[in-house]
């Protein structure tokens, strides 16, 4: 039992550190700081300087343009990169579909599409919820009929994150109807030009409009865009949702929440004192505080059990639902930190750029919002109740 | 012992509820495109909601804790975004401790004409009752008032203002405060408002030497915490009142859900996993339903009584309503927080009420203290 870090991964950490300080724009830091929304060309911006070391995709192998990192240099890839508020990287491209298609695609697919993510060149958006489909995926609805060199897609996808940035998108659609309803499921890649698709914002109860619902009528997609077998999308899918729940622990979001948190309670007062000092409000940090403490070794444990190359199983399961409830009440005590302060809803205020002053302290500002969006958590990625019954299935039986 | 209501209680919650279901359109106030409609104020008023916040004595005809209850409880229920609980709290304080010319005014409350809104709460005061800065002198007949005071419910849109400020001590003496009757553009006063989080607008009011004359003085000068507490123990049990309402709706939305969403063939209602947290938040609610009848059956009580009622039932209402809120929310799904769904308005509104008054935490530290005193 070492809890301790090798030399080489400690170095990576320094490098790391000093490339945060010197390359990190303030500008973009100073909006992920105070919780101000990130435009399409702010995350491009981010993304093309990652990428001149190689680290916007640093977990993919060098010979498809990553830095081949293992599991503990992600883990502090994410730690830096979170302490230093950096913008996340858009896991749609680097997370999902890229290891998808090394994984599954075929050779012209990976020397199309894997550069193409990396330098930019395609903003990708994932096609899998639809309005009858949720934590039940594989009811998915959306149809794909073979027609000559084609397929013919209709149906709708919802909950689209970011769709309207997006110039393609993945989609598990139905190819078969015979079986399980899991059988007839195929992985189809669609160009969002392509006539027959329309995009819809949805607003969300934080007032943004990241999601959105797409339709497609008669839209064509070319045979060779199907990635894996047809039929075979099931198997993608969930290899996919595996990959998506490596990095839902979000430590190092978590370890960013309760530092803010602190500097909060610490700024705020309470009976003339500062809110940190009050031993209630205290605990109910230092509560958060220890389960976040046992969270980061949790996370290390898959990670390290990962890095020798055990696929994760139940414990990523049990990493998002912990993940998240963490992060969850830290977003709430936060919000309960601000007193009066978090009631205001000035939106316009949380626009980069914007001269409308937030009332009160600009650390107030995007509280409420914060809180009520990441209700999400719990629900994307597998919602936690579905974690539980993979939890309870693959360790319990059940 | 009787739980049951009046047959005037009865009649007043039944009118109040069809007004509301048919007035308020809860996906309207979430798109933030009115901060609350004066038809419905002017509805409000005609039915007699107003007055029934006032007792007969003051031009009303209630008054009473249970009042408060019905009334808000119909509030919450329907989200509404209405500014009554400003008119309960400063309408109030006129009531208590107005001179006969102020209390004119309350006619005109009760009939709809006149907004009020009570501006107390001061930037780093957080929920203590007795941290006012904001300072009160006297020059010649009159006073000059100097200050900031924070998410002013209500006050960018009130006729009148109650005004708390300090004549003596330091901040933080609970003696030393004064009240003042201020008239909406009075030199002196800036103001910017803004709509708040869940509905209703607030304002950030700086006051630089504003003369008011010697007859904008409520009550006596100095003395006025005990009225101040009083009337925020008023607010609390209307508070939790209608957050009582906003549980109930989100309860009947979610539970409508669980009963016609269908995932892996079957409801939703029939996963136990589900089930059984929905139960849950039923127990949850009932408690919160006691809580909020302890409250509102001791706020005629002696102070010591009655204070320790209300750090009880917001203390218990403000984890509930966290409770409500988040497994209301994860039930639903991703739908549970869209924007054009009515649970996004009802969760918002419901989760502000922990920023007002004081939050669960606050008034558990001050229920313990309050115990042990």
């Amino acid at each position: 039992m070492d809890l301790s870090y090798s030399e080489k991964h400690e170095a990576f950490r320094k490098d790391l550190r000093t490339f945060l300080d010197e390359k990190l724009p303030k500008r973009l830091s100073d909006k992920v700081r105070l919780g101000q929304r990130l435009t399409k060309e702010d995350m491009e911006e981010w993304h093309a300087i990652l990428q001149t070391r190689n680290w916007l995709a640093g977990h993919w192998p060098e010979e498809y343009g990553g830095s081949g990192w293992d599991a503990v240099e992600r883990h502090i890839f994410e730690e830096e990169t979170t302490r230093a508020n950096a913008p996340r990287i858009l896991p749609f491209g680097i997370m999902m579909l890229g290891p998808v298609l090394m994984k599954f695609g075929n050779d012209e697919q990976k020397a199309h599409w894997l550069p193409r993510i990396l330098n930019g060149t395609d903003w990708w958006c994932q096609g899998y919820s639809e309005p009858g489909a949720g934590s039940d995926l594989a009811a998915l609805k959306t149809t794909a009929e073979r027609d000559g060199d084609h397929y013919v897609v209709n149906g709708q996808k919802t909950w689209t994150t970011l769709a309207q940035y997006a110039d393609h998108i993945f989609c598990l659609v139905r190819t078969g109807k015979d079986g399980k309803k899991q059988e007839g499921i195929s992985f189809l890649l669609i160009d969002m030009d392509d006539p027959g698709i329309e995009v819809r914002p949805i607003y969300l109860i934080d007032g943004g409009a990241e999601v959105n619902e797409v339709w497609f009528k008669d839209v064509r997609v070319p045979v060779e865009n199907l990635v894996g077998e047809e039929n075979q999308g099931w198997t993608i899918a969930k290899y996919l949702l595996t990959h998506e729940r490596t990095n839902i622990a979000g430590v190092g979001f978590a370890t960013q929440a309760l530092e803010n948190l602190k500097r909060i309670a610490g700024l705020e007062h309470q009976a003339g004192k500062p809110l940190i000092e009050d031993p209630l409000f205290a605990a109910e940090i230092a509560r958060l505080e220890i389960q976040l403490m046992a969270m980061a070794t949790t996370n290390l444990r898959v990670v390290s059990a990962a890095a020798e190359g055990n696929a994760p199983g139940a414990e990523s399961s049990m990493l998002k639902v912990k993940g998240t409830v963490i992060r969850q009440e830290l977003n709430d005590l936060t919000r309960r930190a601000c007193g009066p302060y978090a009631m205001p809803f000035v939106s316009e205020a949380l626009e980069a750029g914007s001269n409308v002053e937030p009332v009160g302290p600009d650390y107030a500002a995007p509280v409420s919002g914060k809180y009520f969006n990441n209700r999400k958590l719990s629900i994307y990625g597998g919602s936690n109740e579905v974690q539980k019954q993979i939890i309870a299935k693959m360790k319990l039986g059940a | 012992m009787d739980f049951t209501l009046t047959e005037e209680r009865q009649m007043l919650q039944d009118g109040l509820r069809r007004m509301l279901a048919d007035k308020v359109d809860p996906k309207a106030v979430a798109r933030g495109d009115t901060a609350w409609s004066m038809e419905t104020w002017e509805a409000l008023a005609e039915m007699g909601v107003i007055g029934a916040l006032f007792t007969e004595e003051d031009g009303g005809f209630g008054g009473a804790g249970f009042d408060l209850m019905v009334v808000f409880e119909e509030m919450g229920r329907a989200g509404a975004p209405e500014p009554l609980m400003e008119t309960l709290i400063a309408g109030g304080l006129i009531a208590e401790l107005g001179s006969d010319a102020q209390k004119a005014h309350l006619d005109e409350v009760i009939g709809g004409a006149v907004q009020l809104a009570f501006a107390h709460s001061e930037p780093g005061a957080r929920f203590d009752l007795e941290r006012v800065a904001t300072e009160a002198r006297q020059d010649g007949d009159g006073w000059v008032l100097t200050g900031r005071k924070s998410v002013v419910a209500n006050g960018g849109e009130a006729d009148y203002i109650v005004v708390s400020a300090r004549v003596s001590g330091n901040t933080g003496d609970r003696d030393g405060l004064a009240l003042f009757l201020v008239p909406k553009g009075t030199d002196g006063m800036d103001l910017r408002d803004y709509p708040l989080t869940g509905g209703g607008r607030g304002a950030e009011i700086a006051m630089e030497d504003m003369r008011l004359p010697a007859d904008a003085l409520l009550g006596e000068a100095g003395h006025a915490f005990p009225a101040i507490e009083r009337a925020n123990a008023r607010a609390v049990a209307a508070q939790t009142a209608e957050a009582l309402g906003l549980m109930e709706r989100i309860k009947d939305l979610t539970a409508d859900y669980l009963q016609q969403r269908t995932q892996f063939d079957k409801p939703l209602i029939k996963f136990q996993a589900l089930a059984f947290r929905m139960a849950d938040v039923l127990i949850e609610i009932e408690q919160a339903r006691s809580a909020v009848i302890n409250l509102c059956g001791h706020l005629d009580a002696d102070r010591e009584t009655r204070e320790l009622h209300v750090s009880a039932t917001k203390q218990l209402v403000g984890e509930t309503a966290k409770l409500v809120v988040e497994e209301s929310i994860q039930m639903h799904g991703g739908i549970g927080i869209t924007q054009e769904y009515d649970l996004a308005h009802f969760a918002r509104r419901l989760t502000m009420v922990e920023h007002r008054f004081g939050d669960a935490l606050f008034h558990l530290g001050r229920f313990s203290r309050l115990r042990m005193a």
